[in-house]
């Protein structure tokens, strides 16, 4: 990509840029807050004290960050080869299933240590299935990726109402669900990770693929930065020409991205299934795909801006859910608003305040150059 | 003849749930046509309808509602518009991010205002459109054959509905028969050479896009001052995206893009006349499939297995000019 603007320091690229975006999508935030009739300033503290002031408060608020460390990976991963992933959350429910299968066939047998990396390739594994058929006919048809994602979002969802109701739901049963899970189908929680800092997490759900999300992370980096391949993914997502002159296979890029990004949100259903719920629901995913994006665009698509940014949305979906409490005429979609605001300005309008800093490190330059040079004098 | 009248009764629920789509499809039609995508229309149809609910709500005038829905719906392709043609971000990331707004104001604002579960209140009389009889509608009821189709499936709809139709050739004239519409279509195509010859593309883009947005205010106003008598929360429900479907189904041409909307609407109307109901032949189909159909339909002829469906060339690409 050619960027019209002048280089930034990174640390204002990466830190200042992403934070001021961040700030302007909140104050737009605060007006809906006001026109609603409240106080945006209450609301702020309801949700900075909902989401860590207590231990079970940080407790929920790293559980919700754990699914967006996921999803987030999955769309950043696609980003980086130039591919909008906007079907993580299909795939994420696709990986529901694998994970269900693992548990319902050997919850009782079998204890959870053995059931999760089952689970583990389970949920990676139809993911990735669901991720497949967009990137293959991108690759090979020439479908465009974000309208097929789209579409396998939709069927997925049908595919997952016909499943729940007629195949996986226990005989008698009503509810569009899978039957409980036994001891082997649940997940230990992190107790004692927070407990090492005094904090007590309570019915907190902050369980152990945590660690999961983490360890995850980390293998995205390594695959970006640390890899021939991805090496040649980025090169496609910068220049899909220059990938071709250099003899780099944009079928096969297109397709592996694709099932890695697909395979990175099968693994968030990890978290709410065998995690909190320990059955496989309707809509479990509740957006978590679509928070991947903005994950995604706040963390730059670095790991290391993605664990920060999935915490910030953990925070807000655990603070929106105070703030519903304590203020009854804000519900928690007020999150989706912010979420929204988020992706907008971090996303479609990131370039809108580049000229202004840019301007404003220009003149502070010349500024300290000026300087410099009476001292010289 | 027991057949007859529920195949009549079908068609007539065909003409009813296919009329969103088809406003909303035309509407992507103008900004994909100038090189805009836009994954917004869910979005802006959302906005429009909780707009068009609201005001008819509070002034108890239909009019007024189509008219809030016809102005959200512009200011938001205008942001869109803003971020995609000025700043040249992202369209499609754009488009996500209206849809969140709109579903997260839509359902903050009307719990505020109206306190009815984000639902708006209930219009009746003049705050809500009324069918429309065609003349001797009820004359000519009990001729066989014609008396039903005439009577039942072409009369008593809503304006708004015969507006839907009635835009459809309207919008291949402007796009075909225009200079504006072959100048939109060619900034879809080749911007440069637009520019070369003279005309602002940033200002024919934008007029593309606040055409989408007038279509999807109409688009919203039918859902909640027509179809339904008032707003409830996510009434769109994945119209936006079935519209965006039909769209690409129909392969960019308003004729066509009637047709799809018309297919996916019988989809529709047959998922739900078949809940339960066996299939003459085939048998016992899920809803499910039913539903995703359209879904499925979209993604195999993007790949190219029932002909080919190639978008305007510059879709999804900001116009830069060059220096």
């Amino acid at each position: 990509m050619s960027n019209p603007y002048a280089k930034l320091p990174n640390w204002a690229e990466y830190g200042l840029i992403p934070l001021v975006n961040l700030v302007v999508a909140f104050l737009v935030a605060g007006l809906v807050v006001l026109l609603v009739g409240e106080n945006p300033l209450k609301a702020a503290y309801h949700m900075v004290n909902g989401a860590f002031g207590r231990g079970e408060y940080i407790g929920f608020t790293l559980y919700y960050a754990t699914t967006f460390i996921f999803t987030g990976l999955s769309v950043a991963v696609a980003f980086h080869a130039g591919l909008f992933n906007i079907g993580s959350e299909g795939q994420a429910y696709i990986g529901g299933i694998g994970v269900a299968l693992a548990c319902l066939w050997l919850d009782r047998t079998m204890p959870w240590f053995l059931v999760f990396p089952l689970a583990i390739i389970g949920s990676a594994a139809f993911g990735a299935l669901w991720a497949f058929l967009p990137g293959w006919l991108q690759a090979k048809r020439g479908s465009h990726i974000v309208i097929t994602t789209i579409m396998f979002n939709f069927i997925a969802s049908s595919l997952m109402v016909y499943l729940l109701t007629r195949v996986l739901k226990p005989l008698g049963s009503m509810a569009p669900q899978t039957r409980t899970f036994e001891a082997g189908g649940q997940l230990p929680k992190l107790d004692w990770l927070l407990s090492i800092f005094g904090l007590d997490i309570g019915n907190a759900p902050f369980n152990i693929s945590f660690l999961l999300a983490l360890l995850a992370a980390f293998g995205v980096w390594v695959l970006i930065w640390r890899t021939r391949f991805g090496y040649e993914m980025r090169t496609m997502g910068h220049s899909p020409s220059a990938a071709r002159y250099a003899g780099i296979s944009e079928t096969r890029i297109t397709i592996i991205v694709m099932m890695i990004s697909g395979g990175l949100a099968g693994m968030m259903a990890l978290n709410p299934i065998m995690g909190e719920q320990f059955r496989m629901q309707l809509d479990f995913v509740q957006g978590a795909g679509f928070v991947g994006i903005a994950v995604a665009l706040m963390g730059r698509s670095h790991p290391a801006g993605i664990i920060p940014a999935a915490i910030l949305f953990g925070m807000l979906y655990q603070g929106g859910a105070e703030i519903a409490f304590e203020m009854p005429a804000i519900s928690r979609d007020m999150i989706v608003i912010i979420q929204g605001l988020v992706i907008l300005f971090a996303g479609a309008l990131e370039n809108m305040f580049r000229p202004a800093i840019g301007r404003a490190f220009a003149s502070f330059g010349q500024r300290s150059a000026a300087a410099a040079q009476t001292k010289g004098a | 003849m027991d057949f007859f009248h529920t195949i009549i009764a079908l068609l007539e629920s065909t003409i009813r749930v296919s009329v969103p789509l088809i406003f909303a499809a035309l509407a992507g039609l103008f900004t994909e046509r100038a090189g805009v995508f836009d994954i917004g229309l869910e979005g802006k149809m959302l906005g429009a309808a909780f707009a068009a609910g609201a005001v008819a709500a509070v002034t108890g005038s239909v009019f007024a509602g189509l008219l809030a829905a016809i102005l959200i719906s512009v200011l938001l392709s205008l942001v869109h518009g803003y971020a995609s043609i000025t700043q040249r971000g992202s369209q499609i990331v754009s488009g996500v991010a209206i849809n969140f707004v709109v579903a997260g104001s839509t359902v903050i604002l009307g719990e505020a205002w109206f306190r009815q579960g984000g639902r708006t209140p209930a219009l009746s009389g003049d705050a809500r459109f009324q069918t429309w009889n065609l003349p001797f509608a009820d004359a000519v009821k009990d001729v066989p054959i014609f008396g039903p189709i005439y009577s039942n499936l072409l009369s008593g709809h809503f304006l708004l509905t015969y507006l839907a139709f009635a835009l459809v050739p309207i919008s291949w004239w402007i796009l075909y028969r225009t200079r504006f519409g072959l100048r939109l279509r060619a900034v879809g195509e080749n911007p440069g050479a637009v520019d070369t010859a003279g005309i602002s593309v940033i200002w024919l883009r934008y007029r593309a896009v606040i055409c989408c947005g007038i279509l999807c205010g109409f688009a919203g106003a039918y859902l909640s001052l027509a179809m339904s008598a008032g707003f409830v929360k996510g009434m769109t429900a994945g119209k936006g995206y079935i519209a965006l479907a039909a769209l690409i189904f129909a392969k960019w041409r308003p004729l066509n893009i009637m047709l799809a909307c018309l297919i996916f609407g019988f989809l529709d109307a047959l998922a739900i006349r078949l809940q339960g109901n066996p299939l003459p032949l085939i048998g016992q189909v899920p809803v499910q499939l039913m539903q995703a159909l359209p879904y499925i339909l979209t993604v195999i002829l993007l790949a190219g297995f029932i002909g080919k469906a190639i978008p305007p060339k510059a879709g999804g690409i900001p116009y830069v000019k060059e220096r």
